[in-house]
């Protein structure tokens, strides 16, 4: 069955000719020199004033790097990328250090604004506002009122630098750390040092090794024992310079029973060229806490025909490390040339659990292999993995995942559901999942079709008086909320364009 | 970086040294030669597989493949003696049976009389020896040149069964290929060709066994060609000797309106690797892939398949169920590609593992690859130990344990076994289940 008329459009009104953060601000800004040496390592550890062990593990990256290969097993194609015509460091001109907001330069700040993302804390009251009235209006889709009142601290990088953090002062007075990764090197070496590459290693891969090397910022996050986070924390990546790569980096760490939520959001200008993005983000779990990170990925996907745009080369990773801790990914891809990205967990603890929510739609000529990796390594972890995939135009869209059990993962749980949709006959569609079961009392189940809903749920259904039309379309809209209510408010807007999507008309 | 020299493992050594001493001695002419020094330069280049080559990750023949046997050469009296008592498993099943004994076909053992109209059965050895026009046309057009399996198979094949099918031509019995392995420890290349004409029918079973004790390797290959509205169902049933590895391959191109089926039973061998490449080329056909896999000790057996819809309308079923004890290995690789203007494809696949102990290990991966957006494609796979609350439902009624357990393996099974359209091989390959099932104990 072809896709329907309504989703089309939907698609259609987020194509890759639609793009509209794509302008470029007009700014000052130092960089380093082009091109990727020891050297260049060197400048940007020195501009950020690092201790001495944070350049070793820099350069001891950088050192694996050059023995590593481009990975090639992803379903993407792309012209060679040279890694000595990029910036590796782009700052900002600042005259001296901002001592609040309005010692940054307007220009960034109305940036942001273009953006969407109000960096000043009165206009965050907006957010009150807003979660207000969506709460009044239809209290089911009002965010856990227990989780903040609406608020977003919002920490945003401009190329290779954190210019603003938000709410700071708030943060800290519930001992949750927010701030750029730059500065907890400086002012938490020992939780830096302590977590730091024990998710994703140094070596783990070629892009995660490269961003080991010269990552300029991103952002840190620990929240202590005990802890809710009184509030949504937020990083709004933009890339402005030209020629320029951006390697982020966020570390956060949810220690004893603590809960944090935390969105990302990106955007670039138009550029003819290709830009590349290797971020790399870990998260940690500790006993009892919960992770959520939301993502709503728009980079720059390049033009109509498939020129320009930016490579997203991305490590993601959580770690459930204690005993019932949850970590749960959702993302919302729309951007980017090529996405190559796989955000995991690493089901360690007993009763750990992990959830990974994906909607991924490809338009233009992108390039999307994205998916998860479950791996189960404690007893009695499940982990749930909803992924939809949407190609049209020339696009590939692949789902990748694996979900593995180990030995020693008695009890543990996967379910797995992932349907993609084509739009068109120039796009391709695919999934490639990896179901490894290791453990006899391991359960897994893979379904890749939207006809496949539990049979018990439509009887029931059914047994109420409803066709099985209705009854499947019950579920299947069930489902997908599921699926959305794991975006938190404050991303509501963008992504109800993208919940009107139908599902009807998908493929496995 | 530059490129390691590649070291040549003692396995990847000996066949070279092999290839340089029969070729010159294998059946063929020049033009099938060119065929076997291309085939072996292939192998030459990239090696054995192993897990670093995508479609052989879960199955590491460079690692399971510590050495490669000599070729086998011609069966003795005493090995043609012992093959006159194998195809035991098909009980009372009425076949017309053509026996290979050590990959060389053995004309005696084999029932040549009273050929159904239609049908002309022959040995590739004497194909190619006298150059017969079709086998040449056929040979390496359908299996896939890039991968080693089968070039290994094209660089060192011998003889083999070829059987051509009448247009309209019905033929009743199955046609029973026999490939018995003797006791010598030995390398066997055997490949066969079937060519369907349109509106053909036949059903053909393709059975492997040998002795235990033998660390016999066998490299078997079929290509077949599916006519227009032909029919063919094939059945493969793999009981080599638990000490035996086995590698086959199936290449079918299906034609516009046929029907096929495809179905494999594994059972024995050390290490089994099934693979199929099915092209569905004209529109409209019908296809069942399916197989079921019972594995004990330390057995690996993997079965790896590639659907390739390329014409319009194509509906193919694919099923696979395991049943995994002891330290078994189970792989399943399904790729289901749908081709730009393949619309209106109808594409299912299910894969299955049961683990029946703690250290057995089920490896998935169904994949899917669309390039048409008016098609019905999904897969779905399962992995997990069998349902204690079915097991407790039987007990309730008073079935002992093991049997309960019996009954759900297999009825199971019998999810890909129903798929066979042969009611004695149905019953046949049933039997061998429970008997498997007893011997668990």
């Amino acid at each position: 069955m072809p896709a329907v008329q309504e989703t089309v459009e939907q698609v259609r009104r987020i194509d890759v000719e639609q793009y509209k953060y794509g302008f470029e601000t007009l700014i000052e800004s130092e960089k380093a020199p082009k091109g990727l040496s020891e050297d260049t390592i060197r400048f940007i550890s020195a501009k950020k004033n690092e201790p001495e062990w944070m350049l070793a593990w820099r350069l001891d990256a950088y050192r694996r790097w050059l023995t590593m290969r481009e990975p090639k097993w992803a379903k993407v194609e792309y012209g060679p990328i040279d890694y000595q015509n990029i910036y590796y460091y782009a700052a900002p001109k600042k005259k001296e250090e901002p001592k609040s907001l309005d010692d940054i330069d307007p220009e960034i700040l109305r940036t942001y604004e273009k953006l969407g993302i109000p960096l000043r804390e009165q206009e965050a009251l907006l957010g009150i506002q807003k979660s207000g009235a969506a709460g009044d209006d239809e209290g089911a889709e009002a965010p856990k009122g227990e989780n903040g009142y609406g608020r977003v601290a919002v920490d945003a990088v401009f190329d290779s630098v954190s210019v603003a953090t938000t709410f700071k002062a708030e943060l800290a007075k519930a001992g949750v750390l927010f701030m750029p990764i730059s500065e907890a090197v400086h002012k938490h070496p020992e939780l830096v040092k302590k977590y730091l590459g024990t998710v994703v290693p140094i070596s783990d891969n070629f892009f995660a090794t490269l961003n080991s090397a010269v990552f300029s910022d991103g952002s840190f996050v620990y929240v202590p024992p005990g802890v809710r986070c009184p509030m949504e924390l937020s990083t709004y990546f933009r890339i402005n310079e030209r020629n320029t790569g951006q390697f982020e980096r966020t570390l956060i760490i949810a220690d004893r029973g603590s809960y944090v939520s935390y969105l990302e959001g990106c955007t670039a200008p138009v550029r003819d060229e290709n830009q590349l993005h290797a971020a790399v983000v870990e998260l940690v779990a500790l006993d009892d806490a919960e992770i959520k990170y939301s993502t709503i990925q728009n980079w720059y996907p390049g033009d109509a025909a498939g020129r320009g745009g930016v490579y997203n080369f991305v490590t993601k990773r959580g770690d459930c490390r204690g005993r019932n801790s949850k970590i749960s990914w959702t993302q919302l891809e729309t951007g980017s040339a090529i996405t190559w990205k796989y955000p995991s967990c690493i089901l360690r603890g007993d009763n750990s659990r992990g959830e990974f929510y994906s909607i991924a739609i490809s338009n233009g000529y992108q390039q999307v292999d994205s998916g998860t990796k479950m791996l189960h390594l404690g007893k009695n972890t499940t982990s749930r993995i909803i992924s939809k995939g949407i190609a049209a135009g020339h696009s590939n869209n692949t789902y990748r995942g694996l979900v593995t059990a180990h030995r020693r993962a008695t009890g543990a749980r996967n379910f797995t559901n992932c349907d993609s949709l084509l739009i068109g006959e120039q796009c391709g569609a695919h999934t490639v999942p990896y179901i490894e079961a290791k453990n006899s009392k391991a359960v897994f189940e893979h379904e890749a079709t939207t006809s496949k809903i539990s049979e018990e749920m439509l009887f029931y259904c059914m047994q109420r008086g409803l066709s099985e039309e209705e009854a499947t379309a019950l579920v299947v809209n069930g489902f997908v909320k599921d699926v959305l209510q794991q975006l938190p408010m404050e991303f509501a807007v963008e992504a109800q364009k993208l919940i009107s999507v139908s599902l009807e008309g998908s493929v496995g | 970086m530059t490129d390691v020299k590649v070291i040549k493992t003692a396995a990847e050594t000996t066949l070279a040294n092999a290839f340089a001493e029969a070729r010159a001695r294998l059946p063929g002419d020049d033009a099938i030669a060119a065929q076997r020094e291309a085939a072996f330069e292939l192998f030459a280049k990239e090696g054995l597989p192993h897990r670093r080559i995508e479609e052989w990750k879960y199955t590491d023949l460079r690692a399971l493949m510590r050495e490669a046997k000599p070729l086998a050469g011609a069966p003795d009296a005493a090995a043609r003696e012992r093959a006159k008592t194998a195809g035991a498993l098909l009980g009372d099943v009425e076949t017309r049976r053509l026996v290979f004994v050590d990959g060389v076909f053995v004309a005696e053992l084999s029932d040549l009389s009273g050929l159904e109209r239609g049908l002309q059965i022959g040995s590739l050895a004497a194909a190619l020896a006298e150059g017969d026009p079709t086998v040449l046309g056929h040979l390496g057009k359908l299996a896939p040149a890039r991968d080693v399996a089968v070039a290994l198979n094209t660089a060192f094949m011998g003889d083999g069964a070829v059987i051509r099918i009448g247009a309209g031509a019905t033929i009743e019995r199955p046609l029973h290929l026999l490939f018995v392995a003797s006791q010598k420890p030995a390398a066997t290349f055997a490949r066969s060709l079937v060519v369907a004409a349109p509106g053909a029918r036949a059903m053909i079973i393709e059975g492997y066994e040998g002795p235990a004790g033998s660390e016999y390797q066998v490299n078997s290959a079929l290509e077949m060609v599916v006519g227009d509205r032909a029919h063919v169902d094939l059945v493969k049933i793999i009981t080599e000797g638990a000490d035996a590895l086995h590698v086959s391959t199936l290449a079918a191109a299906v034609a516009a309106n046929a029907r096929f089926n495809a179905f494999t039973f594994t059972l024995g061998g050390a290490v089994i690797r099934n693979q199929m490449f099915l092209n569905f080329d004209g529109e409209d056909t019908v296809a069942g892939i399916r197989g079921a896999t019972l594995l004990k000790d330390r057995q690996h057996a993997d079965t790896t398949l590639f659907a390739n819809h390329i014409a319009a309308g194509c509906q193919s079923r694919e099923v696979f169920k395991a049943v995994l004890d002891d330290d078994a290995h189970g792989v399943f690789q399904g790729r289901i590609v749908v081709r730009r203007g393949a619309q209106k494809t109808d594409a299912k696949m299910m894969t299955r593992a049961l683990l029946l102990s703690e250290r057995a290990e089920a490896d998935n991966k169904p994949e899917l690859e669309i390039f048409a957006d008016d098609v019905q494609c999904g897969h779905g796979a399962t992995a997990g130990a069998l349902d204690e609350e079915l097991k407790f439902y039987l007990m309730a009624r008073g079935i002992p344990a093991a049997e309960a357990e019996g009954l759900l393996i297999q009825a199971f099974l019998g999810e890909a076994i129903d798929g066979i359209e042969h009611a004695g091989l149905r019953e046949a390959l049933m039997e061998r289940v429970a008997a498997w099932l007893k011997a668990r104990g």
